[in-house]
């Protein structure tokens, strides 16, 4: 009967049980991460166990049926209780780390749309960048569309050197060989950006056609990927007076046919949402339907880019016919009229951006 | 191609469509709008569409439809209908066939 008490007893007199189950115990963190609070924990285990052996040798009563199973199964329960502490010890480490890595990108975060709105208010254009759809799914639609970003961004910055090279070349009353020039000079820039927004349309029709490539106030007004021809004809017609009874009648027929073609394009898409979701409304049975269901809805799709390319087209050609009824001189005022209001519709982006808001 | 041809030679406008194309859809409007009333093909349902369809591609435009006919002469695609249309030159075209006023 005594002889498991003195077991515990000789162990502790002689020293042996105790360090080597604090060795025992310090093995296990020692596996996972170090740490001072291992031996308290474990001194302090061993203290509570020392003090109920202390108050009544019958709390170990249970296990006292022979010498070896009186070690062992207090062995096994103290190793236990050990184990248990270093898991809940770990585990609260893991949540602090988990916790100090979302505030340190919650800061990032933070930090990238200070410097994004920073960016915007300078002018920078800054589309799609951080929309997820351009970030590595398909190394052709990414390069696509931040190539475009990139090209547009020079874009606009030769349009504004442009405009100030035939604001200055009017005020300085050069010949109209001279604003020839210029004027061909424009309408090329602005070919150009057609150019480009076909070759966007390609990678990512919805990115064209979704604004994001241009300013908020910009957006308002955007109708198919850009602005309406006949809304700007109207909006800037009156700044190109006076002009000449032949010149009134045709770009009022300009107009007149820009409008109906838009209206006819606009029509078109209309009946393209249309069926696009007639066909995705239907249930499909079996595999194959399915397939053939999303094949359809494809094409529909794809459809947009020429509707895209269409709109521009309108674009292009109302400049051209512009060009064509105008005189030199009217042209290139032209020219500087939608350069600066263009131009206006960025700052003013640019301020709506920058407005002082309700802290949130 | 004869099967083109001949349809195309019919008096007026003629326009050779697909019953699912929305840009075929939006040509139609336009001439509706400029009071025309065109004869319609929609090859997707003729037997004979896939024939058509190759035949129209061999014309030169850079979509088989829609394509354009007016008094028998080819006109284009939405392209050359549109250009054609702002520079105001559709409208004369289309004067002898304009029914919907």
């Amino acid at each position: 009967m005594s002889s498991p008490s003195t077991q515990f007893a000789t162990s502790r007199r002689m020293g042996i049980y105790e360090p080597v189950h604090q060795i025992s115990m310090w093995a296990e963190p020692f596996r996972g991460n170090s740490s001072p609070n291992t031996a308290v924990s474990t001194i302090q285990g061993d203290a509570k166990l020392d003090k109920s052996e202390d108050t009544s040798q019958g709390t170990i009563g249970p296990l006292e049926n022979h010498d070896q199973e009186a070690n062992k199964p207090s062995d096994k329960v103290l190793r236990r209780l050990a184990q248990n502490r270093e898991a809940a010890r770990k585990s609260r480490l893991r949540k602090k780390a988990y916790i100090q890595q979302l505030e340190t990108s919650r800061l990032k975060l933070t930090q990238v749309e200070q410097e994004l709105e920073r960016a915007r208010q300078q002018g920078v254009y800054i589309g799609g960048a951080l929309d997820t759809s351009h970030l590595g799914l398909s190394g052709t639609v990414n390069s696509g569309i931040a190539t475009f970003e990139m090209e547009y961004g020079h874009w606009v910055e030769e349009q504004n050197r442009q405009n100030h090279e035939l604001r200055t070349a009017l005020q300085a009353h050069v010949s109209d060989i001279e604003l020839r020039i210029l004027v061909d000079s424009g309408i090329n820039h602005y070919c150009d950006l057609f150019r480009m927004k076909g070759a966007a349309a390609k990678a990512d029709v919805f990115y064209l056609m979704s604004g994001m490539w241009k300013t908020s106030a910009e957006r308002f007004f955007l109708w198919i990927g850009g602005f309406r021809p006949s809304e700007l004809l109207k909006v800037l017609m009156p700044q190109l007076e006076p002009l000449s009874e032949q010149q009134l009648l045709d770009v009022g027929n300009l107009q007149q046919s820009s409008q109906q073609a838009e209206d006819a394009l606009s029509q078109g898409m209309l009946k393209l949402q249309q069926t696009l979701a007639e066909t995705l409304a239907s249930d499909p049975v079996g595999e194959d339907s399915y397939m053939s269901q999303m094949a359809t809805a494809m094409g529909k799709l794809e459809a947009l880019v020429s509707f895209v390319n269409q709109a521009d087209h309108l674009r292009q050609q109302t400049l051209l016919q512009m060009s064509r009824i105008l005189t030199i001189h009217q042209a290139a005022r032209g020219l500087l009229v939608l350069g600066d209001f263009f131009h206006r519709f960025r700052a003013l982006s640019s301020l709506w951006a920058a407005r002082p808001r309700e802290p949130a | 191609m004869e099967k083109v041809m001949r349809l195309a030679a019919e008096k007026g406008v003629v326009i050779f469509s697909k019953s699912s194309c929305c840009m075929c859809y939006a040509v139609k409007i336009l001439f509706h709008e400029l009071g025309v009333n065109p004869i319609v093909h929609e090859i997707d349902q003729d037997p004979e569409g896939k024939e058509m369809e190759r035949a129209l591609c061999r014309l030169g435009c850079n979509a088989p439809v829609p394509a354009v006919f007016i008094g028998g002469k080819l006109v284009g695609s939405t392209n050359e209908v549109m250009s054609l249309h702002l520079g105001g030159s559709l409208i004369p075209l289309l004067r002898p066939y304009q029914t919907l006023v």
